[in-house]
């Protein structure tokens, strides 16, 4: 089995697993918040936060890679206030890799999660301010646990997405095997060198099958939810 | 005590002016039509509706200054609205748990108790959605009441269920009403739910008070929509006097009034409450024979009469002594009789036409 890949595959696709791993738990809180935010109808800059949050779905993912180089690289508002104050250093790192991937699937967060809380019954909200609970106590036991197959199937379909980011991740992050080549990356490498097929196939196997598995797993535990 | 409630909310399409008073503790019912604003001064009172012109004072306190998870007003709604992802042992302590040790100094309401009271004991492990629409409802009751309330609101509680569910909840909420002493405000549109529970009645129409005051009175007043229609009937707070078991009868105690009812199961002494349908009493001005099979002859004096505009029904509202009853008639025994107010008549009716709640 270990034979099947290089020592670099093997590391690419370790690499891709930890990346999404952070990029979802990067996203997710956020885009909780943000759905929450959507939820109320007369919040102001409504529509310009929902084209915000939708933004990534439609924008090429070159340009989404550009603009958090922009803001996070180490001359950029964010990058340079968290390099000095930090010590952070987010261009050209894995942590880079995930938070492009974060920024890339948060509309699919998003939706998944609006379309449950759209499912949530504010009267049971209303009901539980009645029995005396305040906003925060009624949001951790009445609307997140009603919300939750929308914020776990967002979460998977995320993380299967994040898996196969490329074009964010290799203009903010950029191509340094071991450091920031996830598994497209890597295909990509091996495209591009002579006699790299059979590693690429090989490579996109493993793609597949997690995007494969990623998507059965979301279907498995959105039925097992709603039950 | 009283509550008070005032409210003025405006919106798009409807506009309520509402204002009434009512002695605490006891049962406060609105009843009105569909659309007439029952759910919107609910609202008012439990927080849900946000609106700049409500002032809700219940025993001196300001409810309408507090956010809805402080005031300690229970609800019950409707549709229940138990919480689907617990179990009905979780709901019942939902409230319960955020409820302050020391609920307002009123006495607390315990878990063993309610959940014995409503009967729900063997329900506690299973999910709401595996509930019948009486025991749901049974859950939401037990659910308000163990927050510890200081008011309790209930937003037609038996209308999801069916005739024999009603009966399953009735007597739970006359107990409430009989062993606690917190106020409710129950809304409802069936004048029998009123009859058994309500002290006060509040009448609403489009938004406004038509009538408020002790439910004895308002049943019985003939100028109200109630005396044009099948709900006409004086209701009276009585007493169990006497059980005559030889007659099967039971002789109740109205404000020094006989009335005799159907033999009843409950001990002498006890409290109930009954209900004269109008249609029922017949009314002569010459002393009856003693071979009528009414059991009740009262003799008393007409107040007033009022005449349908359509001169269908009159209805003849008759005092015997402090007691009020109601008589409906048709307008062509109003003339062979000559009814006016100011004149006496005996008021008869059946012991079996007695409804005893």
């Amino acid at each position: 089995m270990i034979d099947l890949f290089t020592h670099e595959e093997w590391q690419a696709i370790r690499l891709s697993l930890v990346v999404a791993a952070y990029a979802v738990a990067m996203g997710l809180p956020v885009a909780i918040i943000v759905s929450m935010l959507l939820r109320w109808p007369k919040m102001p800059g409504r529509t310009v936060l929902n084209i915000v949050a939708h933004l990534p779905l439609v924008l090429p993912p070159v340009v989404v890679g550009w603009l958090l180089l922009v803001t996070f690289g180490i001359r950029g508002p964010v990058g340079s206030f968290l390099n000095e104050w930090f010590g952070i250093r987010l261009v050209f790192t894995a942590t880079g890799a995930a938070l492009a991937c974060a920024v890339m699937s948060f509309p699919l967060m998003v939706r998944a999660i609006k379309l449950s809380l759209d499912a949530v019954d504010s009267g049971l909200e209303d009901a539980a301010s009645t029995l005396g609970a305040k906003s925060l106590d009624r949001f951790f036991t009445i609307t997140l646990p009603l919300m939750a197959p929308g914020v776990v199937s967002g979460a998977i379909t995320a993380y299967a997405s994040s898996l196969g980011e490329f074009g964010a991740v290799i203009t903010f992050a950029s191509n340094v095997p071991g450091q920031t080549q996830t598994l497209p990356l890597a295909i990509f490498s091996a495209l591009q060198t002579p006699g790299g097929e059979e590693a690429a196939a090989r490579l996109s196997a493993v793609s597949v099958t997690l995007a494969v598995a990623g998507l059965l797993l979301g279907e498995w535990v959105g039925k097992r939810l709603r039950a | 005590m009283t509550l008070d409630v005032r409210l003025l909310p405006r919106f798009p399409a409807f506009t309520a002016d509402v204002e009434f008073s009512a002695p605490t503790p006891g049962v406060v019912a609105l009843f009105g039509p569909s659309g007439c604003g029952k759910t919107t001064v609910m609202s008012a009172i439990s927080g849900l509706l946000q609106a700049d012109e409500v002032s809700v004072n219940l025993d001196g306190r300001m409810l309408s200054d507090l956010a809805p998870a402080d005031r300690r007003v229970g609800v019950v709604f409707q549709d229940g609205r138990l919480f689907p992802h617990m179990t009905v042992s979780s709901n019942l302590r939902y409230g319960m748990r955020r409820a302050p040790e020391d609920a307002g100094g009123t006495v607390r309401i315990g878990f063993d108790e309610t959940v014995e009271l409503l009967g729900i004991g063997h329900l506690l492990d299973r999910k709401p959605r595996r509930l019948s629409g009486g025991e749901r409802q049974r859950v939401a009751i037990g659910r308000a009441l163990l927050a510890q309330p200081h008011l309790l609101l209930m937003d037609e509680p038996l209308s999801a269920l069916d005739a024999s569910r009603k009966h399953e909840i009735l007597p739970f909420l006359k107990r409430l009403h009989d062993d606690l002493d917190i106020p409710m405000v129950l809304i409802s549109h069936s004048i029998t739910e009123v009859a058994q529970l309500a002290d006060t009645l509040v009448l609403l129409d489009r938004g406004k008070v038509t009538a408020v005051g002790p439910v004895g009175e308002i049943l019985a007043r003939a100028d109200l929509p109630f005396a044009t229609t099948i709900n006409a009937g004086a209701v009276l707070s009585a007493k169990i006097k006497a059980h005559h078991t030889r007659r099967w009868l039971t002789e109740l105690d109205v404000n020094g009034v006989s009335i005799f009812v159907p033999i009843s199961q409950e001990p002498e002494g006890t409290r109930v409450r009954i209900r004269i349908p109008a249609g029922e009493v017949v009314l002569a001005t010459v002393a009856p024979p003693e071979n009528v099979s009414a059991n009740n002859i009262l003799p008393g004096i007409v107040r007033n009469l009022n005449e349908a505009a359509d001169k269908t029904m009159a209805m003849a509202e008759v005092m015997v002594g402090d007691t009020l009853i109601l008589s409906q008639l048709t307008p062509d025994s109003v003339q062979d009789l000559a009814i006016v107010p100011g004149k006496p008549v005996y008021a008869m009716f059946k012991s079996i036409g007695v409804q005893v709640f």
